[in-house]
């Protein structure tokens, strides 16, 4: 069989699996990742399969996690970080965007950073402060990291395989609210390639856009809209640093209208920069400005009031509305 | 404090000391030569950059003076197998490990951001402008070369070990603590080198910590030890020793060499602001260099040595400062490229947009 239903977390484990087998450089470091299997239980196996110099807990210190990988590529090795929340990722931020970007450019090329840092992130957990955050657009601001983030499983176990092969450093965003959602993972298909978006439902009359526990929502809005009669495509971007723009741009050539979605702030993030390049290169094709759905400028909230906050199918088909009535 | 030579080049007595004298003395006459051409060298060519960069030439540039003792011993004590990983004051150190200069007059001269390979000049790494942050590159190296089984094998000739450089102001960064931490948990063989030359730019150390630094190690569990980091024996000699120890399996060790910034922090910088030159002339008479040639004369060594190696200085000094006027400016094209290894869209994009951009100005520029 090589067509299986699995959880996204479930994938992830399978596709870290396979890149532990395929390749003995390549190494799973972070906080509770061995015996415990990490808080989301991603690595759950992996430490007894490989052993404790494969897959190891690091001490409590998220530099002290990505300054070492760095060395660690340098030695040779492939490590793979995981960062136990979104909202923990700063402590490593120096590292990651002063050190582990630029370090490549700083070798004139001559040594490359096979660095992954796996993220969970985003919200729809009801979870305390720093733990449904969003914050892919610091890192895709910063030159030298490629930013990635599957939607499904079938992508989780094929991305965390190809961002692992990549030469550069990855960083890998996991949409935590849709760990333990089902979908069929193809073993034997032939991956995509990492930096490209997809159209993931065809329509006519409005290009819809997100990442991540995103396309789920947008999915089901472009399901509403549907039993109003109103067509919407859904590309699912998969990577954010570099955007693939051919789909979009082909798409709003298409529909003529363009909304953007995320659950990040809206202030200079993904979407504001998709809407800025779409401007650009399709003006022409566009009946209505590109519109944005994103979380508001604010600290995300406490968790009871996370659906205020978050983008919904609501939200977005009144956006959707508001881009048909121009 | 580990002091192998007192003030007027005798070498020391006292117990503790006394042990590290037997490095000494596997020392051949001609190391002991070398250890005065690179400080001296050192200190040449380092009054050579600053000229430059005052006449233009140099963006910046950060001083060795009064620190070659300290550099020059624990980088002559490493091993052909072993990593150093510098901040960016450890000129001598470079040229120790076989890089050529000039690859670090292009960084202070603004053409390149680094550039060298480890690999391809005796694994002598980077410098790094961000204080501490690569006593955790140091540290995740040794967790490999642990991994690699290339260390603890029992053969000197072969383990390996990492060398880290920082400074006091330095070990008040979180990734310090953290790299000491790390390195004792994985019990990776690094190697700490702090040079606390008593001020971090115009801060003195007595900001950045109310004991002695080296004991700081003892709370990471990791051996330290205070050296006089002005005596080029001692700081030879231990490193050595607590270089071994640490490839031998003993896991990571701490030096503080105390020593003192003679010049300025870098080029930018007027110490006048903030210290006296009363403390500056009381370092002064411990100079590195004055109490080492003591030390070699009283073991016979020739005047004309000492004459041969200043002229050598002079030499080399005129060699870089010659290359350093023949460094043109880097290539926008390698910069673009260099950003990933791999392909991307963003940086070919704009390397072609540059390149369009300016060449529509024709010849008339």
């Amino acid at each position: 069989m090589t067509t299986e239903e699995l959880p996204l977390v479930k994938a992830l484990n399978a596709g870290l699996r396979k890149a532990l087998a395929d390749d003995p450089k390549v190494l799973l470091m972070g906080e509770d990742i061995g015996p415990l299997g990490g808080v989301f239980r991603v690595t759950e196996g992996l430490q007894a399969e490989f052993g404790v110099k494969r897959v190891f807990d690091t001490p409590l210190a998220e530099s002290g996690i990505v300054g070492t990988a760095i060395g660690l590529a340098m030695r040779g090795y492939r490590p793979v970080c995981e960062i136990q929340f979104d909202g923990f990722i700063f402590p490593a931020f120096d590292q990651i965007t002063t050190q582990l970007a630029k370090m490549t450019a700083r070798h004139e090329g001559k040594v490359p950073m096979p660095v992954v840092i796996r993220v969970p992130y985003g919200g729809h957990i009801g979870a305390v402060e720093h733990h449904q955050e969003s914050p892919e657009a610091y890192f895709a601001h910063t030159a030298g990291l490629r930013l990635v983030s599957p939607s499904t499983p079938n992508d989780a176990y094929w991305m965390i395989q190809e961002a692992i092969a990549s030469q550069d450093p990855v960083m890998f965003f996991e949409p935590k609210s849709r760990y333990w959602h089902k979908g069929p993972v193809d073993f034997s298909s032939s991956p995509s390639p990492l930096h490209s978006s997809r159209v993931v439902r065809e329509g006519t009359e409005v290009t819809v856009v997100g990442h991540g526990a995103m396309i789920n929502v947008l999915l089901q809005a472009a399901e509403l809209a549907a039993a109003e009669g109103t067509s919407l495509e859904v590309i699912d971007l998969r990577s954010l640093s570099p955007i693939d723009y051919e789909p979009i741009i082909a798409s709003v050539q298409k529909t003529g209208r363009l909304v953007v979605a995320s659950e990040a702030p809206g202030f200079v993030s993904i979407s504001s920069e998709i809407a800025a390049t779409v401007t650009e290169r399709a003006f022409y094709s566009l009946e209505s400005p590109v519109l944005r759905v994103t979380g508001f400028d604010t600290p995300f909230p406490p968790a009871k009031l996370e659906t205020s906050y978050l983008p919904d199918a609501d939200r977005i088909l009144e956006a959707v509305d508001r881009a048909l009535a121009y | 404090m580990i002091q192998l030579l007192s003030a007027d080049g005798k070498l020391a007595s006292d117990a503790a000391s006394a042990e590290y004298i037997p490095y000494i003395e596997a020392l051949s006459d001609d190391q002991l030569r070398q250890f005065h051409r690179d400080m001296v060298i050192t200190r040449r060519f380092d009054l050579e950059a600053t000229n430059l960069q005052r006449q233009g030439q140099l963006a910046l540039w950060p001083p060795s003076q009064g620190q070659e003792a300290a550099q020059v011993g624990s980088a002559r004590a490493s091993r052909q197998q072993d990593h150093i990983f510098p901040s960016y004051r450890e000129h001598s150190i470079a040229m120790i490990r076989g890089l050529d200069i000039i690859e670090v007059v292009r960084v202070m001269r603004g053409v390149s951001n680094g550039g060298w390979d480890p690999a391809t000049n005796n694994n002598f790494h980077l410098y790094t402008l961000v204080l501490g942050s690569q006593a955790l590159h140091a540290t995740g190296y040794a967790m490999g070369v642990s991994l690699d089984g290339a260390t603890a094998t029992g053969d000197p000739d072969r383990d390996e070990a990492v060398m880290v450089y920082f400074g006091d102001g330095a070990t008040s960064q979180g990734d310090v603590s953290e790299a000491l931490v790390f390195a004792a948990s994985f019990q990776a063989p690094t190697l700490f080198f702090l040079q606390n030359n008593q001020w971090a730019i115009s801060v003195p150390v007595s900001v950045q910590s109310r004991v002695p630094l080296y004991l700081r190690a003892g709370g990471f569990g990791v051996p330290g030890i205070q050296i006089d980091g002005n005596d080029v024996l001692a700081s030879y000699a231990v490193t050595r020793r607590y270089l071994d120890e640490a490839r031998s399996g003993g896991g990571p060790r701490m030096i503080e060499a105390m020593t003192y910034r003679m010049g300025a922090h870098t080029t930018s910088d007027d110490p006048t602001k903030y210290r006296h030159d009363k403390d500056v002339d009381e370092w002064a008479l411990k100079d590195p260099i004055i109490r080492y040639e003591k030390y070699l004369r009283g073991r016979g060594e020739s005047d004309a040595f000492f004459t041969e190696t200043a002229q050598e200085a002079e030499d080399f000094a005129a060699d870089m400062r010659a290359r350093t006027l023949e460094l043109g400016p880097p290539s926008p094209d390698d910069f673009f490229d260099t950003v990933y290894t791999e392909q991307h869209p963003v940086t070919a994009a704009q390397k072609i947009w540059l390149a369009e951009y300016e060449a529509s100005f024709g010849s008339e520029s």
